[in-house]
């Protein structure tokens, strides 16, 4: 005797062939939505801010009118701020999470230090700012230069490069460690020569992310006191300086409607060099992923 | 054929040597004992054979010879393995020496993701030979000894991993060729390999014992029985016989031996 109803399944099978067909629209649906509204966003700057993009905004520095305003000074600020953060980031998460994957004992103190990094990441970024405004600003007497800048927003970027770099390193086979081992390496021309190469196409990536994270955040710079008005270049680390998004923040709270124009072009400035960023990092990772 | 310290040496010379002397090995994961008082005298420039079912311990008893068990967290040993002599249990033993004389080969192929040439070249590389002329001279040397050079001569600088599996395990064998080491260690070889290249890896095998010692173990009873010239037949973690191949094969001691022999386990 069948346990089963035959006709009452195919009865039912047209309720759940129109629930899986509901469901994929609206999943569509959401996707389309949420398209939708980034498009809005960028419809919008790009209209407001597209007339004033020329190459005078690109190499003008700061002015009180708008007609003579340019961004020059933002730019080149964003440059120094991501020559300070990139080696002291890259230099200090990698070698943590090599520490935390390849030399580390698995006990308590060492997940306790996992979880706390991890945790780090979700901090909210104004609160680097008062750390560096603290350490860097006033204990250090660095003041509200480059190198202030620089070192808080590598505090701020840093949990994400670790957990990034973390993963990367633990993706590398361990037979591949082993192989490396049985021909008499030391643990660390195993690292050097195996799983850092591996790792490379990971930690890149999270590295460019993490870079990306840190020339867009405005409120920890705010805190430190970095300038939001600066009509000068920077010529050495400890000189102050100013970056894009301060500078469309300074834009933005101006009572003329010019300026906002011009926060509109800063902010498309801002959005070309992120779209460049991660493209190269996109790029790198395939490249290194072809060897596989 | 007895030593009389940890550092003297095998007195006759009209006999091979002993490579490696086990002595009352235990070990331990945890609180788990894999091995148990194992008692072994493995002979130079032979083909050794270790058999027996799957968790009786052959794999962990091979990879404490060239100390690779240390890998596993929570690891104890006693007793000793004189290696030539000298006791590598010790622990002022230079683990990265132990690992230039006595080479690996692991069950699954595992090239690095490099070229031919440097994955050939690895070994003498990290042992500092910095030479591009004498390293040229040692990869072709390998890959001959491997008997895999014809098939690559002509691509060493593509990627490992454009090879095929029996082609990728050749190429590991290469690999620990080309640090001339004294002792090649073989866990289970050809068991991710295809019929032909498993034959392929057994005649070099017969090739390379003229130079080399060979400890391999292996799942494969048939395996053994053609290139091996002595086998021990491991147990829950017991060497159960340990003898002449075609004794084993032939007349074994052991009940269990036969046992496992004749399929009745395993």
């Amino acid at each position: 005797m069948n346990l089963i109803n035959h006709e009452s399944v195919v009865k039912r099978m047209k309720s759940r062939l129109s629930k899986n067909s509901f469901s994929k629209w609206t999943f569509f649906a959401l996707t389309m939505f949420v398209l939708l509204i980034l498009g809005v966003l960028l419809y919008r700057i790009f209209s407001q801010g597209l007339g004033y993009l020329d190459l005078q905004f690109l190499q003008s520095l700061p002015s009180r009118k708008p007609e003579n305003a340019g961004v020059y000074a933002a730019l080149i600020g964003t440059i120094w701020l991501m020559a300070v953060v990139a080696p002291v980031s890259l230099l200090l998460g990698v070698g943590t999470a090599i520490y935390l994957e390849e030399y580390a004992k698995d006990n308590m103190i060492t997940n306790f230090i996992k979880v706390n990094i991890s945790n780090l990441a979700g901090v909210p970024s104004i609160v680097f700012g008062l750390l560096g405004l603290t350490i860097f600003v006033r204990a250090f007497a660095l003041g509200t230069s480059v190198l202030a800048a620089g070192l808080t927003m590598s505090l701020l970027v840093l949990p994400v490069i670790i957990v990034a770099s973390q993963e990367a390193i633990r993706a590398v086979p361990n037979q591949l460690r082993e192989a490396s081992f049985g021909i008499g390496a030391t643990k660390w021309q195993t690292i050097v020569r195996i799983v850092l190469p591996a790792a490379i196409p990971g930690i890149l990536t999270g590295g460019i992310l993490a870079l990306s994270r840190a020339i867009g955040e405005t409120a920890p710079l705010v805190v430190l006191g970095m300038p939001l008005f600066l009509a000068f270049l920077p010529k050495t680390f400890l000189d102050s300086m100013t970056v894009l998004p301060l500078q469309i923040y300074n834009w933005t709270g101006r009572p003329q409607v010019e300026f906002h124009a011009l926060a509109a072009a800063g902010i498309i400035v801002l959005l070309v060099m992120l779209i460049i960023m991660n493209s190269i990092a996109v790029l790198i990772r395939n490249k290194f992923q072809k060897r596989y | 054929m007895e030593t009389t310290s940890a550092t003297a040496k095998i007195i006759n010379p009209q006999e091979k040597q002993i490579v490696y002397k086990t002595s009352d090995l235990d070990l331990w994961y945890g609180d788990n004992q894999a091995l148990k008082k194992i008692n072994l005298d493995i002979m130079e420039n032979e083909v050794t054979a270790i058999i027996g079912p799957s968790g009786c311990g052959k794999s962990t008893y091979i990879k404490t010879l060239n100390r690779m068990i240390e890998l596993v967290p929570g690891v104890r040993t006693s007793g000793e393995i004189l290696y030539r002599g000298k006791n590598i249990l010790d622990k002022s033993y230079q683990v990265e020496e132990l690992r230039t004389k006595v080479g690996m080969v692991f069950q699954k192929p595992n090239p690095f993701p490099k070229s031919i040439y440097e994955n050939v070249a690895y070994g003498p590389k990290i042992h500092g030979i910095r030479d591009k002329k004498i390293l040229d001279q040692i990869v072709e040397k390998s890959l001959r000894g491997a008997a895999i050079w014809d098939e690559v001569k002509d691509r060493l600088n593509q990627n490992a991993y454009g090879l095929s599996g029996g082609q990728q395990q050749r190429l590991c064998i290469a690999r620990c060729l080309a640090i001339e080491p004294d002792v090649i260690l073989m866990d289970e070889p050809t068991s991710a390999l295809d019929p032909i290249s498993t034959l392929k890896v057994e005649e070099l095998v017969q090739e390379l014992k003229k130079e080399f010692s060979i400890i391999i173990v292996t799942h494969n009873m048939q395996q053994a029985a053609r290139i091996s010239k002595k086998t021990a037949f491991f147990l829950n973690g017991e060497v159960v016989e340990f003898s002449e191949t075609n004794k084993i094969f032939s007349t074994p001691e052991d009940k269990r031996t036969e046992d496992y022999i004749t399929g009745r386990f395993g």
